[in-house]
């Protein structure tokens, strides 16, 4: 019994040696990246690291923010959000001056309380609607939401693939619940029926039951809100059993991923992209071939954010002339960044007060195996 | 019909998956008394060892896939049993599972760490050609996994009933001392159980990774779905694993399209319960009677 | 003759030298919570918080299965249980000492409910039925948006306020936190202690020689898991308003894995088995993140190194070196061991 006091007693002990690093140093300004490095939000998170790292050597290699060098701290979340929002006290305890961070939406809603409640502006690159429903006026998003993607498909079922019945397929978790519940919205509104409706699991394999229902059902075109490996599945799958529907999807079914890894399937899909690394735009295009060069691979959507998150932080605080987070935060609400005038902003993005993203954006497909620009939607 | 039929026959394939890594799941628990609680990796990793094979290693296909069934054998085989499980056995189960659920994390770390995070694809075994059948769309792996899983339970209970081999590893799994006295090397015996599963898992590997995309994380579901689909068929029989698999891959299919789609995933559970309240020993397997 | 006796009596007198050193140091352990928290960051302290309510739920999976020697694989299932319990009531104006206290009863009925038919059968069972149960509730909150706000979760959790002591801030909530450990480890100590305790610990050790004896096997076991899960449901009950936010995925079957670990690492079937694992699992990864994408790796290989090497767990370890230093009488060798399956 006293021995087991004993150990207990020391174990306690060597738990309150925890050290937290101490703020950076006068000269450099501190903006973590709290990031999903491993878990199932790994390849996401990774990308987001890489863009926005990449961002950062470039920024100091032109001399910094202001004259300070920027200081970028790895925090993994491991795609957990208990664990996320430990990491973003952490982060604001170690005198950050903005957060580069997280990227899945179950995290983000959670870590992004703490962030609030200190005051530090918060860069995220997740995309469920709810987060910039919560008037958190320091949460931003580094791409558009679903609230703003989604709708941009309607019109396209309308008006170019006249659809009278649709059906959705849709991965039963909050990122997938929030596009799915955008969308019902949309489908309504536009007085188009779903047919089918049609949830998943993240990580599911056996896509047979869903695409045999939404055979039967009848459905003129299906909108798919799936992440990159399901998605290669469900195009496997629909291909297989012969589903002729165009399926048309947002940000990930036409991504280079899902494209090698479902082969001859992917052909024809359509997809409706926020940020497309194929978008014949030459900025992007510099963009993809910086990263290519750095890191010896391709990256997605993911590193777009990372890197024009960091920039936007640059741009936004040189208008202000100082380092204040409240006035960080208060700049970007109505913000423009041209573009022409920010070139590595890529496109020309506005914030609205509640941190959405306003850009322009792409229709693309796959053709003969590439992902292939076929329209553009104004920013909305 | 086209489509209950469609759902049907996808379940029978997918089961028969499930199938392959019962089989092995409920050899190892039959030799070693050991709950494998790193099954679902177990089927995971093989598909790496043949993408090294074909990417690092530039081995042509054939021989990638023999070096991958070779390095599982040894790995998750012979390494697993004289590493993990040898020195634990006498300090009873529980350590043992926890052993093997670190072992389940590790293996899917090093996946990710060590390969990548991302899914893979995995070149198919048998030509893409599909079948129509009554309206439904079969493929020839669709079949190729039925069939091969039919032939490892045919040929494995030949083996274990008609070879001595065979009978000797029954022996030892009913009763290692009676067996040891009996002049069986039951250390031996016990390592074949491990070799076979090893190499059951990487057939089921193989067979599933063009599908399923290699990725770290395959072996989550597919684990719990293993021991459940041995314990639905019957522990202590070959043939039960079998009937348990396919049994869960088509209701699991027939659920999600017919009855519901959100609460596909609680379906191999309920069997389970189910199965348990009512014929405890499994669909298929032998009432073993109350030990004292 | 030291050695011989049975081995209650050994216990007995080795606990008469122990008696004077146990308050002081029990003091000292208070003491030492006490002071953990004081000039560490925000971040340490909720660390803590995190530390001390998973140590409750830890603790209860202890009595189910270190000494009753079930195996649960429901705790997380119960924490989440209590959590949007109190979550709900919370967000419905209902103070947190009236929503708290619901939700541990609530847990404590559905262990009973779940328990009774599950332990009528041989075996494992009760792991099974607690396995779907949790695999079930998850699926239950997920898809149940209008009851549990789905995967969205429910958000802005309200922290407790108790007459001048607002528990906003971290370091008030981690005392909070500690009276509410500290009452139930007290609790916990009263069971152990008590017949009941005693009747758990013959069964887990014999189980047919305690039927034997009298000793209503089925009757104790369903009463050590539902007390075990109501511990859970209590440490659900705190991770609302330490987190503010809850939802599905929180509490998954993988959790209720992860709070096993921390029994069986810490030591099963030993009082403070559970707070240690806790400690491990939740503190361990900190120490370990400078390695990177590693860490994970590390942290299994070691875990498995202990289960061969040591499998009563860390404190299996701790008393196997004291006894390399001061060797006592030799105990029996069938008691050595905390927890049988």
């Amino acid at each position: 019994m006293n021995r087991s006091r004993f150990l207990a007693a020391s174990a306690l002990a060597a738990a309150l040696s925890l050290n937290v690093a101490v703020a950076s140093a006068a000269d450099t300004v501190n903006i973590p990246c709290v990031c999903e490095l491993s878990g199932a939000g790994a390849v996401a998170g990774t990308n987001f690291h890489d863009g926005a790292h990449m961002a950062i050597d470039e920024i100091n290699a032109a001399g910094g923010i202001l004259g300070k060098k920027i200081e970028m701290a790895d925090m993994d979340t491991q795609t957990d959000p208990m664990t996320s929002r430990g990491l973003i006290q952490k982060a604001i305890d170690s005198g950050a001056y903005a957060i580069m961070g997280t990227i899945y939406s179950g995290s983000t809603i959670v870590n992004m309380m703490v962030a609030e409640k200190a005051g530090v502006p918060q860069f995220t690159g997740a995309e469920a609607p709810n987060i910039t429903e919560k008037h958190n006026p320091f949460i931003f998003r580094t791409s558009s939401g679903a609230e703003k993607g989604v709708p941009a498909l309607t019109s396209y079922f309308k008006d170019q693939l006249k659809a009278g019945k649709i059906a959705i397929s849709w991965v039963n978790n909050d990122f997938g619940k929030g596009g799915h519940d955008v969308f019902l919205a949309q489908m309504k509104k536009a007085g188009i029926e779903v047919a089918a409706d049609v949830p998943s699991e993240q990580g599911q394999a056996d896509f047979s039951a869903d695409v045999s229902k939404i055979k039967q059902s009848g459905a003129q075109a299906v909108f798919v809100y799936l992440n990159e490996e399901e998605g290669a599945r469900f195009l496997k799958e629909a291909r297989k059993q012969g589903l002729t529907a165009p399926l048309v999807g947002e940000v990930t079914l036409t991504g280079q991923k899902v494209i090698d890894l479902a082969g001859g399937a992917a052909e024809g899909a359509i997809a409706h992209v926020g940020l497309a690394t194929s978008a014949p735009v030459p900025s992007i295009e510099d963009f993809v071939t910086k990263f290519k060069k750095r890191y010896g691979r391709d990256t997605d959507h993911n590193g777009i954010k990372g890197y024009i998150g960091v920039y936007a932080i640059k741009y936004a605080t040189e208008l202000n002339g100082k380092f204040d987070r409240k006035a960080l935060a208060d700049k970007l609400h109505g913000l423009t960044l041209d573009a022409a005038k920010y070139p590595n902003m890529l496109l020309t993005t506005s914030w609205d007060a509640n941190g959405e993203l306003s850009r322009e954006s792409f229709i693309t497909e796959v053709k003969d195996g590439k992902q292939v620009v076929t329209g553009t939607v104004p920013a909305n | 019909m086209a489509q209950f039929l469609q759902v049907l026959l996808s379940g029978l394939s997918t089961g028969a998956i499930y199938a392959l890594a019962a089989i092995g799941f409920t050899l190892v628990w039959q030799a070693a008394r050991t709950v494998n609680f790193a099954q679902g990796e177990f089927v995971m990793l093989p598909a790496f060892f043949v993408l090294i094979g074909v990417h690092w290693l530039h081995m042509p296909r054939w021989l990638a896939l023999v070096f991958g069934l070779i390095v599982a054998v040894v790995v998750l085989g012979l390494l697993f049993k004289k590493v993990v499980v040898e020195p634990m056995l006498p300090n009873g189960g529980l350590p043992l599972i926890i052993a093997t659920m670190a072992l389940s994390i590790l293996l899917k770390e090093g996946a990710k760490q060590f390969y990548g995070a991302e899914a893979q694809p995995f070149p198919s075994l048998f030509p893409q050609t599909t079948l129509h059948v009554e309206g439904a769309v079969v493929s020839v792996q669709d079949l190729m996994n039925l069939i091969v899983s039919l032939a490892v339970v045919v040929g494995l209970t030949l083996f274990l009933n008609r070879t001595r081999t065979g009978r000797r590893m029954q022996a030892t799994a009913q009763n290692p001392r009676v067996a040891e006295i009996l002049g069986v090397n039951t250390r031996r015996m016990v390592l074949y159980a491990f070799l076979v599963n090893a190499a059951l898992a990487a057939l089921a590997s193989f067979l599933i990774s063009p599908i399923y995309l290699a990725k770290f994380s395959n072996g989550e579901t597919l684990g719990l779905v293993a021991f459940i689909a041995a314990i639905v068929g019957g522990f202590n029989q070959i043939r039960g694993a079998l009937a348990g698999g396919l049994l869960i891959g088509v209701l699991d299919n027939l659920t999600a399209t017919y009855v519901t789609t959100e609460y596909r995933a609680a379906l191999p559970l309920v069997l389970l319960i189910a199965i348990i309240l009512w014929r405890p020993q499994g669909l298929l397997g032998v009432d073993e009677g109350r030990k004292v | 003759m030291a050695a011989a006796g049975p081995s209650w009596r050994r216990r007995g007198e080795e606990g008469l030298r122990t008696r004077r050193l146990t308050p002081i140091l029990l003091l000292l352990g208070v003491a030492a919570l006490i002071a953990a928290p004081l000039g560490r960051t925000d971040y340490v302290i909720y660390v803590l918080s995190s530390w001390l309510t998973f140590s409750i739920a830890a603790m209860g999976l202890n009595l189910t299965l270190g000494y009753a020697g079930q195996i649960s694989l429901a705790q997380a299932s119960f924490m989440g249980i209590g959590a949007y319990t109190t979550a709900l009531m919370t967000l419905a104006g209902v103070p947190w000492l009236i929503a708290a206290p619901a939700g541990v009863a609530l847990c404590f009925v559905v262990g009973l409910a779940l328990g009774f038919p599950a332990l009528r059968v041989q075996g494992h069972f009760l792991a099974f039925v607690t396995l779907a149960f949790n695999t079930l509730f998850f699926l239950v909150a997920r898809n149940e948006e209008w009851l549990t706000g789905g995967s969205y979760g429910l958000s802005n959790l309200p922290r407790p306020a108790f007459w001048a002591f607002d528990t906003a801030r971290n370091l008030p909530f981690y005392y909070f936190t500690l009276i509410v450990f500290l009452a139930s480890a007290a609790l916990m100590w009263g069971v152990v202690r008590s017949p009941w305790g005693r009747a758990f610990r013959g069964l887990r050790e014999n189980p047919i020689r305690a039927e034997s004896l009298g000793v209503d096997t089925r009757r104790i076991t369903l009463l050590a898991f539902a007390i075990g899960s109501a511990y859970g449901g209590l440490a659900g009950a705190l991770i609302s308003p330490l987190v503010q936010y809850i939802e599905p995925s929180s509490f998954a079957f993988s959790q209720s894995l992860r709070v096993l670990l921390m029994v069986v690492v810490g030591g099963a079937g030993l009082f403070l088995g559970p707070i240690l694992g806790a400690a491990v699992v939740i503190l361990l990864p900190e120490f370990l993140r400078f390695t990177e994408g590693y860490y994970l790796m590390i942290y299994a290989a070691a875990v498995i190194a202990l289960m061969v090497y040591c499998p009563t767990g860390l404190i299996g370890v701790g008393r196997r070196l004291s006894d390399r230093f001061s060797p006592k009488r030799e105990a029996r060798a069938d008691m050595k061991l905390g927890a049988r399956s």
